[in-house]
């Protein structure tokens, strides 16, 4: 991996993510820019389901508010350090999915994207529900969680670092089973699962570990980006927008590729930006949203990346 | 002291009511799934706008009532009606390119299409309930009162489906319609005009949700996100019924309203919906063909 260029161009971005902020102090630049962590971070671990295995999973922002949830629960209720609540919502969410993804792992096709939409419903309708985690009104977060790392300021720093170190480790995840054995089985079960199954792909197997597997980092970024607002609530961690986004971000990136999507991530990002402050627009961000999402599938499924390798051929060598 | 205990003949009557009560309800959630069936046994297609659909019609019988006065159950025409040629022009916007390719695809023009429509009357409407008044005349049995809309929501979602049974079976459209479902290829050959068919095909799916939100609106109060829950119901409804199979939907709304009367005396109401999504992931798991499909491809 380490001798194949596309490593060390990954390895760039996460620096410039690193350094640039911390040049100048640029708060509101961090801001923008942990956005962004958070974009790439959803969708291209969407992407492990959508673009290589070819199953569409509506509920993956289920992986990022039960994450979040967890985490601010484990600190609030339970006062356990950052880093081990971070890690515990990660793994318990990547073994819950596992679990899920066993279950469901008869389900092919249009049924598991339903199976999908039911646990988003589903789990959102429990979180509202569960009191421990108070129900529809969230978990408050005092300042004080962030002592440990020398106060809010700093502890706000550290999460932004810890935010592109997920991004960072989303895209080498990304690209690492893209050149696995276990990505050619997914990539496989994408263009047809039967075939794949004939050929030897354990298929059930690995669609819910390709599911389990792309439940942990989203969820650690669940568990940073409610740390980082100190209050959880239902609405804003099973918030549709933000699934629907990862979605036209994979999309519009290109399905499949690595780099798509973190292209398809900051484009998404800037046209935001641009909808947000715009007086008409602000108020239909899910009507542009979807407009979007419409003309990519009807007439640009490769996305950004289909149209860059059908111009240069050449790029398709080096950016995967 | 002890609180008095409740006469047990009384919660007996209240549970048996619940149930009869969660019937009647059950019979429209079979009417809305079998537009969502309908399109899937035909076309393979998932129509993931069918909840914006259903909200659409629930809108549909709040304007026409608020706003012109007219009797709630007459809004029943313009809802199959105007879902009809919603429904149409949603075929040649969003599922026309669709039919044939893998399922990712027609389930993602669906669902972009949902996303419009839910941002536009957000953006509109907000977000607060709106609520249709009905008053008819319920039918006592002893103590309780069974209540008149529900009656006769049931009945006329009962009459629709039976309509949309007679029209599969007895009409040359209709035949048209299974012919296709059956094997468009084989279909085109004896000249049957598919693409047509197809979009009529989708345009009734989309007015069976139209008509099932006016009945749904004549019930319950909504709001514009209301589409969601009852298009989980309706994917709970299609899997049990068997995706593709209206009938099958039908009894399985029935099925699925005798659920919730049965859980509702005894569950906080913000639980059914898990329950019924437990139930969902556990129908797919064990019957992948649907509890009530007696055979495939039974359009």
């Amino acid at each position: 991996m380490l001798a194949r260029p596309f490593f060390w161009i990954i390895t760039v971005v996460i620096a410039v993510f690193a350094i640039v902020p911390v040049i100048g102090n640029d708060v509101e630049l961090r801001e923008s820019l942990i956005l962004a962590a958070l974009y790439i971070t959803l969708a291209s671990n969407l992407n492990l389901m959508l673009g290589y295995a070819g199953y569409i999973n509506f509920g993956s922002i289920v992986f990022f508010g039960l994450g979040g949830y967890i985490c601010v629960w484990l600190v609030n209720a339970h006062s356990w350090p950052l880093s081990a609540s971070l890690l515990a919502a990660g793994v318990s969410v990547s073994l819950l999915a596992l679990l899920f993804g066993l279950g469901i792992l008869r389900l092919r096709g249009a049924f598991f994207a339903l199976a999908t939409i039911g646990v988003n419903e589903g789990i959102q309708a429990f979180v509202e529900n569960f009191t421990p985690w108070g129900g529809s009104s969230g978990i408050y977060l005092s300042p004080t969680i962030f002592d440990p790392l020398g106060g809010p300021t700093q502890g706000l720093w550290v999460i932004y670092f810890l935010m592109v170190a997920v991004m960072g480790l989303s895209l080498y995840l990304s690209y690492g089973i893209k050149i696995s054995k276990f990505g050619f089985g997914l990539l496989a079960i994408g263009q047809n699962e039967d075939a794949a199954a004939i050929l030897g792909v354990p298929t059930p197997l690995y669609k819910a570990l390709a599911y389990s597997v792309s439940a942990f980092l989203p969820a650690i970024a669940g568990g940073l980006y409610f740390l980082k607002s100190s209050f959880i609530q239902p609405s804003d961690a099973f918030d549709l927008t933000l699934s629907t986004e990862a979605i036209v971000i994979a999309m519009l990136g290109g399905q499949g590729t690595v780099t798509g999507v973190a292209l398809g991530a900051y484009l998404y990002e800037e046209l935001r930006g641009f909808l947000l402050t715009s007086e008409t627009f602000s108020h239909f961000q899910l009507v542009v949203a979807g407009v979007l999402l419409l003309v990519i599938v009807l007439f640009f499924p490769g996305g950004l990346m289909g149209f860059i390798y059908r111009q240069f051929p050449r790029t398709k060598k080096v950016l995967e | 002291m002890q609180p008095p205990r409740p006469d047990r003949r009384f919660v007996m009557l209240g549970i048996f009511a619940s149930i009869v009560d969660g019937i009647l309800v059950g019979f429209v959630y079979g009417l809305a799934a079998m537009g969502l069936t309908l399109i899937w046994g035909v076309m393979d297609v998932i129509n993931l706008t069918h909840g914006a659909m259903l909200v659409a019609g629930m809108f549909a019988l709040y304007f026409l009532t608020d706003a012109l006065g007219v009797t709630p159950y007459a809004v029943l025409l313009p809802a199959l009606i105007g879902g009809l040629m919603v429904g149409i022009l949603l075929y040649w916007i969003a599922i026309h390119r669709m039919v044939g390719r893998p399922p990712l695809m027609s389930l993602l023009s669906t669902f972009s299409v949902n996303l419009v429509l839910i941002g536009i009357s957000t953006a509109m409407l907000g977000t607060a309930p709106f609520n249709v008044p009905v008053s008819v005349p319920g039918i006592s049995v002893g103590r309780y009162t069974f209540p008149g809309p529900h009656i006769l929501a049931a009945v006329l979602a009962a009459v629709i489906a039976l309509l949309l049974y007679l029209f599969l079976h007895y009409t040359r459209l209709g035949k048209a319609i299974r012919a296709v479902a059956n094997n468009r290829q084989a279909a085109e050959l004896v000249a049957i005009p598919t693409t047509r068919v197809l979009a009529i095909s989708v345009g009734i799916g989309v007015s069976l949700a139209a008509v099932s939100g006016v009945l749904i609106g004549t019930l319950f109060p909504f709001t514009v996100l209301s589409g969601d829950s009852y298009q989980l119901k309706g994917f709970v409804v299609t899997v049990l019924g068997g995706l593709g199979n209206p009938v099958g939907a039908l009894l399985g709304g029935v099925a699925l309203g005798l659920l919730e009367g049965l859980v509702a005396p005894f569950v906080p109401v913000s639980w059914t919906l898990i329950i019924e999504f437990a139930l969902f992931v556990l129908v797919l798991i064990s019957f992948p063909d649907g509890v009530f499909a007696s055979r495939r491809g039974a359009l």
